[in-house]
This record gives structure tokens, C-alpha cells and sequence, in this order.
């Protein structure tokens, strides 16, 4: 554990990411595998499912500090970190004992899980008084899952790749997975992370994914576009989909689902293990996971139904049914596809969806429709469902920019973000590289709206003890109207400077109407425009509407409370 | 009855007709330290702690200033006024006001940690004793002086054999010394910036011993030398062309705020030391019980929370509306930015407009 804490520290004593990179690359070579499989699992993000509630974690730091819960709660308001007030509170330690961080985390933390609550607390007493207040920092971390240090799991892939001596790719790929909920991080599986280039070949028999390519922002205006770009005729054009990012793979006969967060959401999406199984071993698919009906993308708030649960009934897949919408083909036939180019991988991806539509066809006369014999084991309402789950995200045309921004123009109407633009010669990269050509994404403005700050909250980590979060409110009626409220809609806490932030936290603390807990009410005289990326009805929001993304665009220091939008301006951005 | 109230323009004893530390001008101002949120100028006569005097007069100008030696009293309109050492910094003093067998004490800031620069916090007995509480939350608790020195030269040194400057950045009047008194001159040439050594000559004159420093003018002559310098400055400094001559350098900031990692994260710095001269929370409550005061008025930093937890332990307890802060937990939010640099860095911004403490700083 020491080592581990020391690790720690020295991540978080400096900004630099090659100092960074220096003290992960000196920890694994020196860690046993058994404690360097664990810090690996934990700097890629790793959390095992809560050890100990949060309540019951606080309740064991009130007791050892001897202090009451409002004081504990004035404490951590002011440090912004459950972890960090813990190991400024509790008295001081015995004797700290050489424990590794496997030994810690296998024999002493992951028991704690389930428990009688006075047993877990005699334990916590016995565990952090074998630890120094760095330490404790630590191991609060790991109970409580927010290991964030500022390390990217690029960079930790840099580290590992570095003391493997393998290319960063290849590590990326190994590392797919590695973090799983489920996962416990045995000195093998670190070991196999380390293991030589060719290893990797070998191992293709489960269903990892490949490292998702990311897209970036473009942002220039559309007469810089031939200049920037070239001719419309190098690119591959898409609509930008408001879905979730996955990769469908099929090998020996199972079908795996990841999302763009490298989760496995298989379980979830029926559909798209029906799809998996019209495919032959060996294949791999990108796309975008959309609510699919009619002919058209529905939208997100449809999918995020599906999302809160584990286990879809009869009536949210009726009612919100998936497809895949396949834009790239990264596996075929037990061949990494990546490294062609983006047009030839187009090209056999459109070759596959004939396939597949073809046996998809053969298979609803043989017994996949709505008289089937056997109803599908997942879910049996999916016989009668389209006969395949496959859409081919369609490739758009334009003989210049302009013609393109014509088209782009259209995104609302057809409920996508706007366009993506992939370079025809580029090759599958990793993460957002731009070396071997480049994916943008060319979106839309976000929808915009003026709204006036009603509600602040104190923000956590760097911002602890500033007031950074914010509540935002629409007025219910027109500026004539004598007796109209502001009423709240949008809760954002990003797009200002630390400058912005700083000036607006003096403001919240001069106009505080009332205070509650965190949060304080402050006389509504600060005007934001809020941009957003969607819009939808709400019955569980005040103002009826709910937003996506919501985040300041500008301070409008020139716009008074009275300026700002009205419940009606926002209601009139709602699909009709 | 109220022998100290809170006006408008300051602290006020009504039977003797002074204020204590008046953020406006007054006709009689009693002064508790010299920094800038507790000495103002524009009143007409001050009275301070003798040790005090030449960075007063350094900071407030030609001021008619009378000053009196820690334990001396003098009696004006009838109320005994003395001044008692308060541990803050240089010339720091608890104001004793006994009027009518009554005693009150006002202690402006103080600290009962050890400090070679200062005389150590006195205890005072007291009916009613008026507090700071800048740190006034469990999560304060501070090492000894010894161990902060003790980890300041080890930075130092390894950035020094590491052929990199070491610039820590902390308040110019009382932090700085206290940092120069601890710091271990083997390990390279110690620079201060103009800000630091004005109040350096005030210290010197007081008779306190400091380690030879150099301008940055007479250091800057051997490259070599100045690679494993330390450098006192201000945070003002930060960032600006008078700290980028120093090249490719490691910093560091030494305040109480430091604690919290949140604060060290958005000052950006290399390196948090946690070194204060305001009491942490538990020399709160030792100097609040040692003077045996049964009731304690709050005037700035963390007030309701000490106001409730005073109350709880049955010591009845208020607070003062004062500007030597705006409230409990603004030090550390803006302590990122030069117009924030309150006066002691361990201490509130103010609403007050810069002072010139800190245009001095901004040299």
C-alpha cells in the first residue's frame, strides 16, 4: 500500500504528464505483479462495487473524530472530497504495517462488502489506523471509487506499454476490459498486460473489442472548409447519430456489445445479440446504437430508457426498439480490417449488410416471424420485430461545402447532431490519433437559450468550495405579464474561464437570499445563454421540458434578468 | 455592559472612545498587526505593539503613531488598555480593555504554533474574548514549524541538485520570515524579492536574526549560483516577467490553505506547504479555554461554524459583522488570483480596494 500511496502522490504533485508517465513506468517495474495488477485496474478507472455505503463510511468518521454530522458536513463542503476529509479528520495512527496493495484490497477491503454495519465499522477502525494520512487518502479512494488522478488511461497505457516494450495500440487493446466491474485483477492477467508483442495474435479468441476511433471537432467556417479539407470527393460523408457509440463482435459462435466506455452492455440490446447471430465468426462491426422506428432515429431520451435497465421487457423493446446503425467494419473473417483504408472498409461493410439482410430474409421465411416456433430466448416479443437489426448509416453526397452545409442544415429536422467527415484513405486509428487521417465531427450549433441564475452549489475537486454549479430558470410568462416566475429548467456547471467562475462566485456569496446545506438561493441577476443539444417533455421536471447537455455558452453581462427567455421560447424548440 | 461593539467603520470601545483595527478612518485607532486588513491608514492617531513599528510605519506612512511595549498600560478615559502578544507575526498584540473590573480582550489574529520570528501567544484571562476563526474547521490541523522547515529544505534541495530554482511563493509580511528563519543556508543562495526584504529591514531592526539574503539584482550575476537558489516572493509575482528570469524553475506555496488539495490544485503550484500563522482548530479552542473567557465573539473567517460549535460546548458565543473578511470560506477560492491576494495570504480577500501593500508587492 505504501508504494501504491507514494505512487499517488507523486501523480498528484505534478501537472506534467512525462513526470506522470515517469513515476507509473518506475512503480510497475518495481511492483509485484499481484500489487501492480491492481494499480493498473485502478488508474484505467477501475471500480469494484461499493465496499462499505457512504454513510456508513462518514458515520465511522464522525466517531473516530469525535465530531458531530453538521461539522463533518461543514468539513466536507469545505474540502469538496469524501476521501481527502477523511484523512484530514481522523486522529492520529498506531503503527503502519508493509501490507501490498493486493494484500490490502483482496484480504482487508474487497470482505468488507456485505457485512452486519458494526462489524464494518471495528474493521475500519483496525484498517486506518494502520495508515498515515497519505495513506489513508488512499485507501478511502479505493473504498469509495473515485480514484481520479489525472492520469488518462491513454497515459497509463503509455506507462504499460513502455515496461512491456510493446506498441501503445497493442496495449490499448489489452487493456479493453481490464476494468470490468466484475474484473479481479489477478497477477496473471498483469502478467498476460506485460506479455511480448506476439501474444496478442494468439489471444483473439474472446470478445474483446478494438479501441474505439474518435472524431474531432470542426470548427471553422464553411469558406475555410476546400482549404482545410480538399474536394468533398476525399471524404466520407455521415450524418453525426445521437446514439450510443458500440462495436458488435462475433467470435466462436458468442456475441459481445461494448459501448464507447468499453462496457458490456450485450445484455441490454436483444436486438443486437439477434444481429450478432446472422454474422459468422470473426466480425466485428462500429456503429451507433438508435431507437428505430419508422424509418427514423428517435430521440436519445428514447434510448436512455433502455438504458437504466438491465433487463428489458416486452413493452420498452416494443416501444423503444434498437438498431445498429453500422458505419464501419473493423474485423472480417478473424482479420483486423483497421488498417485499411476507410473507403475499402466501407466497401466490405456494405458487402456484409447485403449478407446479412440476405440471411436475415431466409431466415424470417424459415421461421423467424411472427408464426415461429420457437420463441427467441431473450426475449420472445423479437420474432415479430424487423427481421434484421442492421441499418447501413447512409452515406451523403455533395459536390462542394456549400452543397454539404445545405444538407447539414436539415440535421435538426432529421434528429441527428449533424455530419461526420472521414478522410477515404484514412486508416482505423486509436482514440482521437490523427496521424494515419481523421475523423470530424462537423455538428450543428447547439440550441441556445438566455436563462437567469437562480440556485448555486459548491463544486468538488478543483473547484471545492467555489460555487460552480448552477441552476438556471425560464420565465413562466411574457415580460408584460405582471406576475411571471422564473421557473427552473437546466442545472449546468461548464464553459466558463476559472476567471468567469471566480467573478461569479463573489457574486453568489454578495446576493445569497437563503442558504441549504450546499446549495444557496441568490437574487436572480445574472443572465447566461445556455446552449443544449436536445430537448424533450418532462413530467418530472418543473418547467416540463428536460435538456441534454446543458452548458454556458456565454455570460450575457449585458442582458438583464428581464431579458431572458421565456417558458414559451423553450417549448417552441420541442419536436413537434 | 459592551466595552468592544461592532460599528460600521470598525471595532469600538464606547466608554473609552477608540476603535480597534477600524477598516475606515477613525480619530483613534488601536492596531493589532500591520497587515493591511487590520491596519488602514487615514485615521488620525494609532497606537500599536513597540515591536511592530517600523513595518507599520513602512505600510502606513508618516502616521502619528504611538506605541507601548507588550504588558505596558495606559489608561484613557478611564478603560486600562494593554497589548499582549498574539503569536501572528512581528509585533502582533491581543487588545486588553478592562473597564470597571470588567475585562474584555480582542486578539485580531493570532497563532500559538512556534515561531522564531515572534513573541508566542499569551494567554490572557478574560471575561469575554473576541477570536478570529480563518481556520476555524477540524480538517486544520498544523505540524510544527520544525517539521514545515525541515520539509521546505528537502525540496529546496532536491530541486537544487536538480540544477532547478525553487521559488516559493508566500505573504511578504511574516510568512516570508518565518521561512527564512527555517531555512537551512547550506543548500544554495536564498533570493527575496523587494516586497519580502522592505519588511525584512523591519524585522531586522526589531532585532530579529535573519539569514543573509540577496536581491535579485545581486544574485542574478552567477547563473550557476541562482540554479539552486530559493526565492521568497509574493504571490503576486506569480507569472509575472520578474519571476520568469529564474527560467525553468520548481514553486511552491506556503500557506494554511494548502491543506486542502482542492486549494493547492488551483493555485497550480508544484508544491503545498501547510504553514500558517492563524491557529488551527485545535489552538482555537486551547487559546479560547486559556483565557477562561465565558463568552466569545467571532469576528472573520469559518463564524458560524465556531459561533454553533462554541454554543454546543456551552461557551455562549456570537459573531461581529468585521471586513477583515467576507465570509467563512472565501480565502481559498480566490486565493488563485493577484487581485485576490488578500493581505496575509492566510487571510480574506477583501471587498476594500488594493491596498498599498500590494501595489508595493506588484513591483
Amino acid at each position: 500500500m505504501k508504494a501504491f500511496a507514494e505512487l499517488y502522490a507523486r501523480l498528484d504533485a505534478t501537472t506534467s504528464s512525462n513526470a506522470k508517465l515517469a513515476a507509473m513506468c518506475d512503480y510497475f517495474r518495481a511492483a509485484p505483479p499481484a500489487d501492480a495488477a491492481w494499480a493498473a485496474y485502478f488508474l484505467a478507472g477501475g471500480k469494484p462495487r461499493q465496499l462499505v455505503p457512504v454513510k456508513l463510511l462518514r458515520q465511522y468518521v464522525m466517531t473516530a473524530s469525535g465530531i458531530t454530522e453538521w461539522l463533518y458536513e461543514e468539513c466536507y463542503q469545505a474540502v469538496g472530497d469524501m476521501a481527502e476529509t477523511l484523512s484530514l479528520l481522523l486522529p492520529e495512527p498506531g503503527v503502519a504495517d508493509d501490507a501490498g496493495l493486493a494484500e490490502w484490497v483482496e484480504q482487508r477491503l474487497l470482505p468488507l462488502r456485505g457485512l452486519p454495519p458494526e462489524e464494518v465499522l471495528t474493521r475500519l477502525a483496525s484498517l486506518f489506523d494502520r495508515l498515515d494520512a497519505h495513506g489513508r487518502f488512499v485507501c478511502a479512494k479505493l473504498i469509495t471509487g473515485s480514484m481520479r488522478v489525472g492520469v488518462s488511461k491513454l497515459l497509463l497505457t503509455r506507462a504499460l506499454a513502455t515496461v512491456a516494450g510493446v506498441e501503445a495500440t497493442h496495449m490499448a487493446q489489452r487493456l479493453i476490459g481490464y476494468t470490468d466491474i466484475g474484473a479481479r485483477p489477478a497477477p496473471q492477467a498483469y502478467l498476460d498486460l506485460l506479455a511480448p508483442e506476439s501474444f496478442d495474435a494468439e489471444a483473439r479468441s474472446d470478445g474483446q473489442p478494438y479501441p474505439f476511433f474518435l472524431a474531432h471537432p470542426l470548427a471553422v467556417p464553411l469558406d475555410r472548409l476546400p482549404d482545410l479539407l480538399g474536394p468533398t470527393s476525399d471524404w466520407l460523408v455521415e450524418w453525426k447519430w445521437d446514439g450510443i457509440r458500440a462495436q458488435v463482435v462475433r467470435r466462436a459462435g458468442q456475441t459481445w456489445v461494448w459501448s464507447r466506455g468499453e462496457e458490456l452492455v450485450s445484455e441490454r440490446f436483444p436486438e443486437l445479440l439477434r444481429l450478432g447471430e446472422l454474422l459468422s465468426d470473426g466480425t466485428v462491426i462500429d456503429g451507433e446504437i438508435v431507437v428505430w422506428r419508422e424509418g427514423r432515429v428517435q430521440p436519445f431520451a428514447q434510448l436512455q430508457r433502455r438504458l437504466g435497465r438491465k433487463n428489458v421487457g416486452a413493452r420498452l423493446l416494443a416501444d423503444a426498439p434498437v438498431v445498429l446503425l453500422a458505419y464501419d467494419l473493423l474485423e472480417l473473417e478473424g482479420v483486423d480490417m483497421r488498417s485499411q483504408p476507410q473507403a475499402a472498409r466501407r466497401a466490405a461493410l456494405e458487402r456484409l449488410a447485403d449478407q446479412i439482410a440476405h440471411r436475415s430474409h431466409a431466415e424470417g421465411l424459415r421461421g423467424g416471424g411472427p408464426e415461429a416456433d420457437e420463441p427467441h430466448e431473450l426475449a420472445p416479443d423479437l420474432a415479430r420485430a424487423p427481421p434484421s437489426f442492421l441499418v447501413l448509416s447512409p452515406l451523403l453526397h455533395g459536390d462542394d461545402w456549400t452543397a454539404l452545409e445545405a444538407q447539414r442544415a436539415e440535421s435538426r429536422a432529421l434528429g441527428v447532431e449533424g455530419m461526420m467527415l472521414k478522410a477515404a484513405g484514412s486508416t482505423y486509428g486509436v482514440g482521437r490519433t490523427r496521424e494515419t487521417g481523421i475523423w470530424w465531427k462537423w455538428k450543428i450549433d447547439p440550441y441556445s437559450i438566455d436563462a437567469v441564475l437562480i440556485y448555486a452549489q459548491r463544486g468538488h475537486g478543483r473547484r471545492a468550495s467555489l460555487y460552480t454549479d448552477y441552476t438556471f430558470a425560464v420565465w413562466d410568462g411574457p415580460p408584460q405579464s405582471k406576475e411571471r416566475r422564473l421557473v427552473p429548467f437546466a442545472k449546468a456547471y461548464s464553459g466558463l474561464t476559472d476567471e468567469e467562475i471566480r467573478a461569479v462566485d463573489a457574486i453568489v456569496r454578495k446576493t445569497t437570499v437563503e442558504k441549504f446545506g450546499p446549495v444557496r438561493s441568490v437574487e436572480p441577476s445574472q443572465v447566461f445563454e445556455l446552449g443544449f443539444e436536445g430537448i424533450s417533455r418532462s413530467t418530472r421536471h418543473k418547467s416540463g421540458v428536460a435538456v441534454r447537455f446543458p452548458r454556458m455558452l456565454r455570460w450575457r453581462q449585458d442582458k438583464g434578468v428581464a431579458d431572458a427567455d421565456t417558458l414559451q421560447t423553450l417549448s417552441e424548440l420541442l419536436p413537434s | 455592559m459592551e466595552l468592544i461593539v461592532a460599528r460600521p467603520e470598525g471595532l469600538y470601545c464606547p466608554p473609552g472612545d477608540f476603535h480597534i483595527d477600524p477598516w475606515r478612518p477613525v480619530d483613534r485607532a488601536v492596531i493589532t498587526h500591520a497587515h493591511s486588513d487590520h491596519a488602514r491608514s487615514g485615521s488620525r492617531h494609532y497606537m500599536a505593539a513597540q515591536g511592530g513599528e517600523a513595518v507599520l510605519r513602512g505600510r502606513l506612512g508618516d502616521i502619528d503613531l504611538q506605541v507601548m511595549a507588550y504588558g505596558e498600560a495606559l489608561t484613557h478615559n478611564g478603560v486600562r488598555i494593554s497589548l499582549h502578544p498574539a503569536g501572528h507575526v512581528l509585533g502582533s498584540a491581543q487588545v486588553r480593555v478592562e473597564y470597571q473590573g470588567e475585562v474584555w480582550v480582542a486578539s485580531g489574529d493570532y497563532k500559538l504554533g512556534d515561531d522564531p520570528t515572534c513573541a508566542p501567544f499569551e494567554p490572557v484571562p478574560c471575561e469575554v474574548f473576541i477570536t478570529e476563526s480563518t481556520f476555524g474547521l477540524p480538517i486544520y490541523r498544523w505540524e510544527s514549524g520544525d517539521v514545515l522547515a525541515e520539509q521546505i529544505n528537502a525540496w529546496w534541495a532536491a530541486n537544487a541538485a536538480a540544477g532547478r530554482a525553487s521559488v516559493l511563493y508566500c505573504y511578504a509580511f511574516g510568512k516570508a520570515q518565518r521561512v527564512l528563519c527555517g531555512l537551512d543556508t547550506g543548500i544554495g543562495p536564498i533570493v527575496v524579492h523587494g516586497a519580502v526584504e522592505n519588511v525584512n529591514r523591519g524585522y531586522r531592526a526589531a532585532g530579529v536574526a535573519l539569514p543573509p539574503v540577496l536581491r535579485v539584482d545581486e544574485a542574478q550575476a552567477d547563473k550557476a549560483a541562482l540554479r539552486r537558489a530559493i526565492v521568497l516572493a509574493p504571490p503576486s509575482a506569480r507569472g509575472t516577467s520578474w519571476t520568469r528570469r529564474f527560467g525553468d524553475h520548481a514553486d511552491g506555496f506556503a500557506s494554511g490553505w494548502m491543506q486542502v488539495r482542492g486549494a493547492r490544485r488551483r493555485r497550480g503550484v508544484d508544491r503545498g506547504f501547510v504553514l500558517s500563522d492563524h491557529a488551527d482548530w485545535p489552538g482555537l479552542q486551547t487559546a479560547i479555554g486559556a483565557c477562561g473567557a465565558s463568552r466569545v465573539i467571532v469576528t472573520h473567517g469559518q463564524v458560524p461554524v465556531l459561533v454553533r460549535w462554541l454554543n454546543e460546548a456551552g461557551i455562549s458565543a456570537q459573531a461581529f459583522d468585521t471586513a477583515y473578511g467576507d465570509e467563512e470560506d472565501e480565502g481559498p477560492s480566490a486565493s488563485g488570483s493577484a487581485e485576490g491576494a488578500a493581505d496575509g495570504d492566510d487571510a480574506r480577500p477583501r471587498a476594500e480596494p488594493a491596498s498599498a501593500s500590494e501595489s508595493e508587492e506588484a513591483q
